[in-house]
């Protein structure tokens, strides 16, 4: 059936997953290699090495995060069922691989932007539990005040540039973003993110253009979830291979359901955007959920494929694997750090519950940035003129 | 420029070629081409690469080739530049001026000759400000560039010709005020751009004829100064809006309408809006006159009015 033709390729097996090296020590924080299982294929560039090095902190970490932010979605999602969020909730399920490797490879100080799946993102950049749920149910506690959503997710103190409702318009943001963080010469780069939909969009190619002419520490991130909304992506793209679609611009494609893939390519880029100019990473992964909450997602792929991406590639189950196979923690710990969070995340909701509405009065305020304009003077600068009501 | 280092121009062919209609002449020389940015054609891009930059303090300056072609960049200009402040709660504040030629020039054509004051006036989170003398041209366009709000800057193709004696010390016009041109008796002509000098001209011949009009250039199109129209409703209870926008959603309809719902009990008449006919402007000479107000339509008007 027409619909399954393309499925099998998303179900590529972890069967070669090798980790290796057992050290004698056993404190928490020595080494580990971990053999990244899925190749990188590079477009006009050499792909990164394959293996990459963590530590049991690390992992746990990843652990914790990755099990915070699908509780923290599968939350939204009851609680979207319950009327409490409105209009329109993109779920990032099945993807939290590609927001934790990334945070993982950058700082602070490096900018993300990225479209309307953000809410991950914006907990990856520092972002609390309460304040997304006080946003998601339009209160005064959310991190835009109860005025963005879902989709207007912003953090500016920890480079988090959003949440973008137009699809594609947050590239030429991000290539701004860069072409700030290059005017200013402060050595960061900007991760713009878009998705297999978005690719398509002329302003991508535009944006691209000036990216490379003007080496721009852009790195334009292709979240691969294989469907934009309900059209797969061999119905959308004449050429799906994203990472190749720069021409000139190096392009590389990533196992985005693998933490340390994502991990190792990010940083791999940011090396690359600071010294040549941009670079695209096409990550590979797969949403759970449908497009949005409004979409069961399951009328344009089926069942099956959904539970045997879950059971073949799901990222916190190959970090759990990965814990337990190093004997760095035992399966009834985990289970209780996943407790722990269901817990911390029903906590938040409470509290978001309780924070109000905004004021009837924050309608106008942030309209204009501190009433209007300008100190306005004559030549002469004895006449400070204008005095509107 | 000079002052503050985090201005730059973007747009195209404002660098080596130094602009247009010369505006940016010299700069690149001065400032170097990361400053005076070089773009490629892609409207959309570039305006939402400089509402990018804004978010993180930079201070662009936009410059369409002809407003026209800012259209490209509509969803740039309405989704990200104008709501962003508001959809992060006052997190990111959007420094930009967007500026450019629009208007009907001579014989340019319908696409080259849009007035797109009308398009943008709704989007909400953006001032807009028409220029029409030297004068008011450079006090206008500094305020725009310390502004943190996203400015939109209209000059009209047929005003780059203009000489005036401006003053060499350093000023800076308020962007909410309109400007006082005639003070007058009988009536209030609300104009703008290149609208004024029409007005101006028709002036003459109302004063012959023994008219007093008090003229006035809003200069603001978002928001108006309705405190300054207000005054002169006032004291002359008659009013004519002159503009060159579309009839049909027009700056002018809005100014009407703002009007009079503040000061219907002082208006004496009705309120008489002229503007450009809806059509697109076409080329020919002869009728590219007729779509635009001219001065003996204005001057017939204030007659009718002052009956």
């Amino acid at each position: 059936m027409a619909l399954t033709r393309r499925s099998s390729t998303l179900l590529k097996p972890l069967t070669t997953f090798i980790p290796s090296t057992r050290l004698f020590s056993t404190s928490s924080d020595s080494t580990i290699n971990v053999e990244i299982a899925v190749p990188f294929k590079g477009h006009q560039i050499d792909p990164p090495s394959q293996s990459v090095t963590t530590t049991a902190s690390e992992l746990m970490t990843f652990f914790s995060e990755m099990s915070r932010m699908r509780r923290m979605e599968i939350a939204a999602d009851s609680l979207y069922k319950a009327k409490l969020i409105r209009g329109f909730c993109h779920l990032y399920d099945g993807q939290e691989a590609v927001a934790i490797g990334m945070e993982a490879a950058i700082t602070k100080k490096d900018i993300i932007i990225t479209a309307y799946r953000d809410h991950c993102l914006y907990l990856g950049r520092g972002g609390t539990l309460l304040e997304t749920f006080a946003e998601l149910m339009g209160r005064k506690g959310g991190c835009s005040k109860g005025k963005g959503g879902s989709m207007h997710f912003y953090k500016k103190d920890s480079g988090f540039y959003g949440g973008h409702g137009i699809v594609g318009a947050q590239v030429p943001l991000g290539c701004g973003l860069a072409f700030a963080q290059k005017y200013s010469r402060d050595e960061n780069v900007s991760f713009i993110l878009y998705g297999d939909g978005a690719a398509n969009q002329g302003q991508l190619f535009e944006a691209l253009n000036m990216a490379a002419l003007w080496d721009l520490p852009a790195i334009l991130v292709c979240e691969n979830n294989h469907y934009g909304m309900g059209t797969a992506e061999w119905r959308a793209a004449k050429s799906p291979a994203y990472y190749k679609r720069g021409d000139y611009v190096p392009g590389l494609k990533v196992d985005g359901m693998d933490a340390f893939a994502v991990k190792q390519a990010c940083k791999f880029a940011k090396d690359h955007a600071l010294k040549n100019g941009p670079i695209i990473l096409e990550m590979d992964t797969y949403r759970y959920h449908g497009h949005s909450m409004s979409d069961p997602g399951s009328t344009y792929r089926t069942r099956d494929e959904i539970s045997g991406v879950r059971q073949e590639r799901d990222p916190i189950e190959r970090i759990r694997k990965l814990i337990l196979a190093q004997d760095i923690s035992t399966e009834k710990e985990l289970k209780d750090i996943e407790k722990e969070i269901r817990k911390e995340v029903d906590q938040a909701i409470v509290q978001a519950k309780e924070s109000p509405m905004p004021d009837p009065s924050e309608l106008f305020t942030n309209v204009y940035a501190k009433g209007y304009g300008v100190e306005a003077f004559g030549a002469d600068r004895k006449e400070v003129r204008a005095v509107l009501p | 420029m000079e002052r503050d280092p985090r201005v730059c121009v973007i747009g195209e062919d404002v660098g080596h070629y130094g602009g247009s209609y010369k505006v940016t002449k010299d700069l690149a020389g001065k400032y170097g081409d990361l400053r005076v940015l070089d773009t490629p054609i892609a409207e959309n891009s570039f305006t939402g690469m400089a509402i990018g930059a804004a978010m993180t303090g930079l201070r662009p300056i936009v410059e369409g080739m002809n407003m026209g072609f800012l259209l490209l960049a509509f969803n740039q200009i309405s989704n990200n530049c104008g709501m962003l402040h508001y959809t992060s709660g006052g997190q990111f504040k959007i420094p930009v001026v967007i500026r450019g030629p629009g208007g009907v020039g001579r014989q340019l054509g319908a696409e080259h000759s849009q007035r797109l004051e009308s398009y943008f006036q709704s989007i909400p989170g953006i001032q807009m400000v028409a220029c029409s003398t030297p004068y008011n041209a450079k006090g206008l366009m500094k305020a725009a560039i310390r502004s943190d709000n996203p400015v939109i800057l209209f000059e009209h193709v047929l005003l780059y010709n203009l000489k005036e004696r401006i003053p060499d010390e350093e000023y800076v016009l308020n962007l909410e005020e309109a400007e006082m041109v005639r003070p007058g008796e009988h009536v209030t002509i609300l104009t703008y751009s290149r609208m004024r000098y029409h007005v101006m001209q028709a002036a003459k011949t109302l004063v012959n004829k023994g008219y007093d009009p008090e003229v006035i250039d809003i200069r603001s199109l978002k928001p108006f100064d309705l405190y300054t129209i207000g005054n002169s409703v006032k004291k002359t209870h008659r009013v004519l809006i002159v503009e060159e926008c579309m009839r049909t959603g027009g700056i002018g309809a809005s100014l009407t309408a703002a009007i009079t719902e503040n000061f219907h009990d002082y208006l004496d008449a009705q309120i008489v809006c002229l503007s450009s006919q809806d059509v697109p402007t076409p080329y020919a000479g002869t009728l590219e006159e007729w779509t635009v107000v001219q001065p003996t339509q204005i001057v017939t008007a204030v007659q009718q009015l002052c009956r």
